[in-house]
């Protein structure tokens, strides 16, 4: 999907905001931009948060997927005889026994379009083919291993050269124009100085540590899906119309998540098994994957194969910059990777291209994996960059800060917050990057070789629309609430903050309550939207809540400010008081609750997207970083690895600096992983993702990455909305790919355009001690 | 749902009884013993393995380390690997035995892991680890899926046209270099096994890693006796820096004296299908004087007859590698 896309989806389906509140200018309380633990981190390390699986009902009953073993074709024949006979097995559904599940239309967004069971087809290697539920998992599992299914294999592909045949550029069916401006082509042809190469990128697994699971109760007319979901509100949307019911038949909760990067954006198959098999059998169903089904069955970040072409004039003008792309696909759905999301405004240049194809292969569908498009397409464009410096014997920072621009020049339009020159800057600094000497393997630190690499990092910001509610409580706590979740980021955290910079009761007292579908519609977390999506809604709610407890004030007998104007008081430090007093000179606001004898003062918040509450639309809104990155290279037994990483980011004012320096962190090392170590493999004879586990798909472990030097310039996007917060989960990850084979060349010669960067390629290197 | 019997001997004759039920102590046992059960209960899950009955060992006293008549070492088979990494004379006699060790794994899993069950590893071969494919060693005669695809951590030595799986354990590198010998009793009599006549090359019977018959269950390893002067290293390369398997290892004991190596072993890992004693090497090595161009040349023995498959080329260079650096560090005493 492209990020566009996802913003008009976040955007869309959901009632228009309620009406156009002014933005304010007051500078936050020092709450904001505090650094504060998670609020609910003791509920996480007690291990008392409960995670979907982790719900238990009276009479639950477990269902396990069983997984086909062809890539394509049909099933012959479903042998259930000897599983249903096996002990505690209750049932064995499958595409001729199943209830009819629906495709879903409009009004949220589905992962696999095709609903499971529908037919008897097989698409990919371990797409559900049937389900064994029984009273124990252990039951449930071992009557899945007794289905014996016969199939009809068909043809099938899984390679990893998407250079399949296509018609042209823009002809219809052939690869789609997304980004055109001047003649690049022509440009191109010309041009004194040539980067012309090919980059790819591996299939690669989410993999976040807790599998997807769903707890289904069906009650007779309602559902209740206990789910691990980035977005509730989008799941509810999704599954009443696969399972034909209506919405309010449906509620989703998610109330803690054991992370997702993506991978729990949009609902998968499981989610109707369980949900339809809660139904079946009339009792709560427990389906939790296994993490050899998390390779197959819930999305990967698609393969990408990215032609660069720069053309350039000698002292480094970019005369031309076209990125030609492929992705592939699954059978069935068209997930296009953005690859060039960032390319055609990162640099200025006349004359540009990105287009865009889509390969199919049996694989199951791809869905958006942490910076979607924008990571794989900057591992192209900043390798290409690199290569472009070395070509014309520039620095590499250098080249970037004089092709830098204020102006977005594709939509003509300047940027709102752009700080990619301070980025790199700063970056350069912290790194010591001065000290670079840019011959291939020139620097040393005692018998290892030093390689030092740099990228640019970009990634859009975005904000949708979202409701929240607030409540300031006579006990002097606060309660705020969304229909959004926190998937492991601080989003429970954040909006705790929101409410205590607006009213000045302290984060200990205040509830986040999320994840949740009944609650008032708020944000899927994805893009890196959540934060500034939320927080504007969660803000006008304490606001609306405060101006209660104002009027309150001025109306309840026996208050000292009887008579006075809600405009003439203030709250602030949980206390009410004239406005031109300090908060001392006031009382607790419960203390005029009580008056009134009110339990609460509640406000709701319903805030438009981006541009509706500033002059957003007239500015392009995008997140910057620079990555430097230095690799420690033993040729004598082909060693390398990442011995420092600088990251600078610019994604606005940042609300919390410990969570966001967490994502930070985690999104460098998850870097490391997409540079050396991560990619998911299909065996080319059966379509498998063979390494569909932990010890065969490697991610770094803590002896893999060392400090990790993380630097916000923390400069407010004004356009963003009233905090300036752009959000930041994936712009760290961006540029880290680039900036590490960067690094790797600088010290091995070792030009890797195909990641991961693995033993096989540095063992070419002819760089000796 | 598969279920088996789980029995708690309290003699090792009576484990032995138990187990001598057993028509085959390989790939197939219907009874196994279990140690710390991470190979047989990770399998198991897997339905690689498919015990029907499970004879739990932890309670037996074969858990000391301690020096035996001639000065060498008797390491009991239940002896945990973070205990005999973490044993004073391991550290100090036989330290190439605690690297090899602290390289693997994870700490929770060597505090788990067994002397004997290290011993008895499996490969970590996809395939074999995959019911859904054909594989000799889980299935014999049903065919290799290996050899021509996800090869790349599997081996270059001691390969068949039937398997060519690695043999994936540290441990059992550091005791080949060190000579250990494999104390085994049996339902009728115990004996003493060479490690290096232990494991069985794949050949057509993969399904075949060692000696071992039904009811034997190893009690003890032990080392010979010291070798003074003797300098030890085992250097392990890998994709990423903790929790992994080998691509290439390699354990060396070698003693220097008049500018001559006099004692070498050399024991290479993560490239042959036992744990790989290379007497190639070893022969380029002793007596000649321990520099650059007699390492080079002991590598390059020791890999003449690699036969690497269609993923994993790149292991002879980074083997040949790991052998030149490992001897190299083991000139410079720790
Ligand atoms: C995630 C993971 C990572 C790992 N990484 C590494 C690594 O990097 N390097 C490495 O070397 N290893 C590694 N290992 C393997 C680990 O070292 C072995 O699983 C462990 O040593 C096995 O010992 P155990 O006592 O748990 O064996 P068990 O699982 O109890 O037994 C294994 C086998 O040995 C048999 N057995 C056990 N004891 C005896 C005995 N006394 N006599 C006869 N038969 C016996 C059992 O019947 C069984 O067949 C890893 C394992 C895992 C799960
Ligand atoms: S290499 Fe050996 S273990 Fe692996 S599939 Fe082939 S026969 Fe099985």
């Amino acid at each position: 999907m492209l990020f566009s896309e996802f913003l008009d989806f976040i955007q869309a389906d959901k009632a228009g905001p309620n009406g156009h509140i002014q933005a304010s200018t007051a500078e936050p309380t020092a709450v904001i931009g505090a650094s504060l633990s998670r609020v609910d981190g003791p509920l996480k390390t007690t291990g008392s948060a409960r995670y979907a699986s982790d719900y238990n009902f009276p009479g639950m009953v477990y269902a396990v997927p069983v997984g086909a073993t062809i890539a394509s074709g049909k099933i012959s024949n479903i042998d259930t005889s000897v599983a249903e006979k096996m002990p505690g097995v209750l049932t064995i559904l499958h595409h001729s026994n199943f209830d009819h599940v629906y495709r879903n239309a409009s009004g949220g967004r589905n992962s696999e379009q095709r609903p499971p069971f529908e037919d008897d087809t097989v698409y990919y290697w371990g797409q559900y083919v049937a389900l064994a539920i029984a009273e124990t998992f252990a039951q449930a599992q071992a009557a899945a291993a007794a289905v014996k299914i016969a199939y009809t294999p068909e043809e099938f592909s899984v390679a990893t050269d998407l250079s399949d045949p296509m018609p042209a550029i823009g002809a219809p069916g052939g690869p789609r124009i997304l980004s055109h401006r001047g003649d690049p082509e022509a440009v191109f042809a010309s041009a004194p100085i040539k980067i012309d190469y090919t980059y790819t990128t591996p299939a690669e697994t989410h993999n976040p540590m807790e599998m997807h699971a769903t707890v289904a109760i069906f009650d007779g007319k309602k559902f209740t899906l206990y789910e691990s979901s980035q977005g509730v509100m989008n799941h509810l949307n999704v599954m009443s119309q696969v399972l034909g019911v209506p919405k309010e038949n449906v509620e989703v909760i998610s109330r803690f998540i054991g992370s997702g990067f993506g991978g729990k954006l949009f609902p998968w198959p499981h989610s109707a098994l369980a949900a339809v098999a809660a139904r079946r059998l009339n009792r709560p169903v427990k389906l939790t994957l296994s993490r050899k089904m998390m390779f197959a069955n819930v999305g990967h970040r698609p393969r990408t194969q990215q032609r660069m072409r720069l053309g350039a004039t000698p002292d480094g003008k970019l005369l031309s910059l076209s990125q030609d792309y492929r992705n592939h696909t699954s059978i069935n759905d068209d997930i296009r990777e953005n690859c060039g999301e960032a390319t055609p405004f990162l640099y200025s240049t006349a004359n540009l291209q990105v287009s865009s194809a889509l390969v199919r292969r049996n694989v199951g569908t791809p869905t958006p994996m942490r910076g979607p498009g924008a990571v794989p397409g900057l591992f192209a464009l900043e390798s290409a960059m690199d290569e472009l410096a070395i070509k014309l014997q520039k620095d590499p920072v250098q080249l970037r800060l004089s092709l830098d621009t204020l102006t977005d020049e594709e939509k003509n339009k300047p940027f709102s917050s752009r700080h990619l020159k301070e980025c790199l800057e700063v970056g350069s600094k912290k790194f010591g990057w001065e000290k670079r000497t840019p011959a291939v393997g020139s620097m040393r630190k005692g018998d290892l070789i030093l390689g030092w690499g740099v990228a640019a990092a970009s990634w859009s910001a975005g904000r949708g629309i979202s409701e929240a509610s607030v409540s300031l409580n006579v006990d002097g706590s606060a309660r705020v609430s969304s229909g959004s979740q926190d998937p492991g980021t601080g989003t429970y955290t954040v909006i705790a903050q929101i409410v205590s910079d607006k009213t000045g009761i302290p984060v200990t007292r205040i509830q986040s309550v999320l994840g949740s579908s009944s609650l008032p519609p708020g944000p899927t977390s994805g893009g890196s939207t959540a934060t500034a999506t939320i927080i504007p809604a969660v803000a006008e709610a304490a606001v609306n809540a405060i101006k209660v407890v104002l009027t309150t004030a001025g109306s309840a007998k026996g208050s000292p400010f009887l008579g006075k104007q809600p405009a003439d008081l203030a709250m602030s430090s949980g206390r009410v008081h004239l406005k031109n007093q300090t908060p001392d000179s006031g009382v607790p606001f419960q203390e005029i609750l009580k008056l009134a004898n009110l339990g609460s003062a509640n406000g709701e918040g319903k805030t438009g997207g981006y541009g509706s509450d500033t002059d957003g639309k007239n500015f392009s809104s995008h997140s910057f970083g620079a990555q430097f990155v230095e690799v420690e290279w033993d040729p004598g037994i082909c060693h390398l690895r990442v011995s420092r990483v600088v990251s600078v980011v610019d994604a606005g004012r940042i609300i919390n600096t410990k969570t966001a320096r967490n994502q930070m962190a985690g999104a460098v090392v998850m870097g490391i992983g997409m540079g050396l170590l991560e990619s998911t493999t299909y065996d080319p004879r059966n379509g498998h993702p063979i390494n569909d586990n932990f010890a065969d798909y490697i991610v770094p472990t803590s002896a893999d990455h060392p400090e990790i030097d993380i630097t916000f310039l923390d400069i407010p996007d004004p356009m963003i909305g009233e905090y300036g917060a752009r959000g930041i989960g994936e712009i760290g990850l961006a540029g880290m790919a680039p900036a590490i084979t960067a690094a790797v060349y600088h010290a091995t010669g070792v030009r890797v355009r195909d990641l991961p960067v693995r033993v096989e390629d540095l063992i070419t290197s002819t760089v000796a001690i | 749902m598969d279920t088996f019997t789980f029995t708690q001997p309290a003699t090792v004759d009576q484990a032995v009884q138990a187990a001598a039920k057993s028509a085959t102590a390989q790939q197939g046992a219907q009874v196994r013993f279990i140690a710390g059960g991470t190979t047989l209960v990770d399998l198991m899950k897997l339905n690689v393995e498919r015990p029907r009955e499970i004879v739990d060992i932890n309670i037996l006293p074969l858990d000391r380390v301690e020096l035996n008549a001639e000065g060498g070492l008797i390491i009991g088979a239940l002896a945990r690997n973070s205990d005999v990494a973490h044993h004073p004379t391991v550290l100090r006699d036989y330290p190439v035995l605690s690297q090899a060790l602290l390289s693997g794994a994870s700490p929770q899993l060597r505090n788990m892991a067994t002397t004997g069950g290290n011993l008895l590893q499996r490969t970590r071969c996809v395939y074999f680890r995959d019911t859904a494919h054909a594989c000799n060693k889980r299935e014999p005669g049903t065919g290799c899926s290996a050899i021509g695809g996800h090869n790349r951590m599997l081996a270059i030595l001691g390969t068949s046209k039937d398997c060519i799986a690695t043999n994936p354990s540290d441990q059992n590198v550091a005791l080949t270099a060190l000579e250990a010998t494999i104390q085994i009793q049996g339902p009728q009599a115990k004996r003493s096994v060479p490690i290096h006549d232990f494991y069985l090359v794949p050949g057509s019977t993969p399904n075949r890693e060692n000696v071992l018959e039904p009811g034997e269950i190893i009690t003890s390893v032990t080392l010979p006796s010291p070798i003074a002067g003797a300098n030890f290293t085992y250097l392990k390369l890998r994709d990423r820096a903790a929790y992994e398997f080998a691509l290439a290892s390699a354990a060396i004991v070698m003693k220097v004296s008049g500018g001559k190596i006099q004692h070498i072993r050399v024991a290479l890992g993560g490239v042959g299908t036992k744990p790989w004693r290379s007497l190639e090497a070893e022969k380029a090595l002793e007596g000649h004087s321990p520099d650059r161009a007699t390492f080079v040349r002991a590598a390059e023995a020791a890999l003449r007859n690699a036969k690497p498959a269609s993923e994993n080329a790149f292991k002879v260079e980074l083997s040949r590698r790991c052998i030149v650096r490992a001897l190299t560090m083991s000139t410079k005493s720790a």
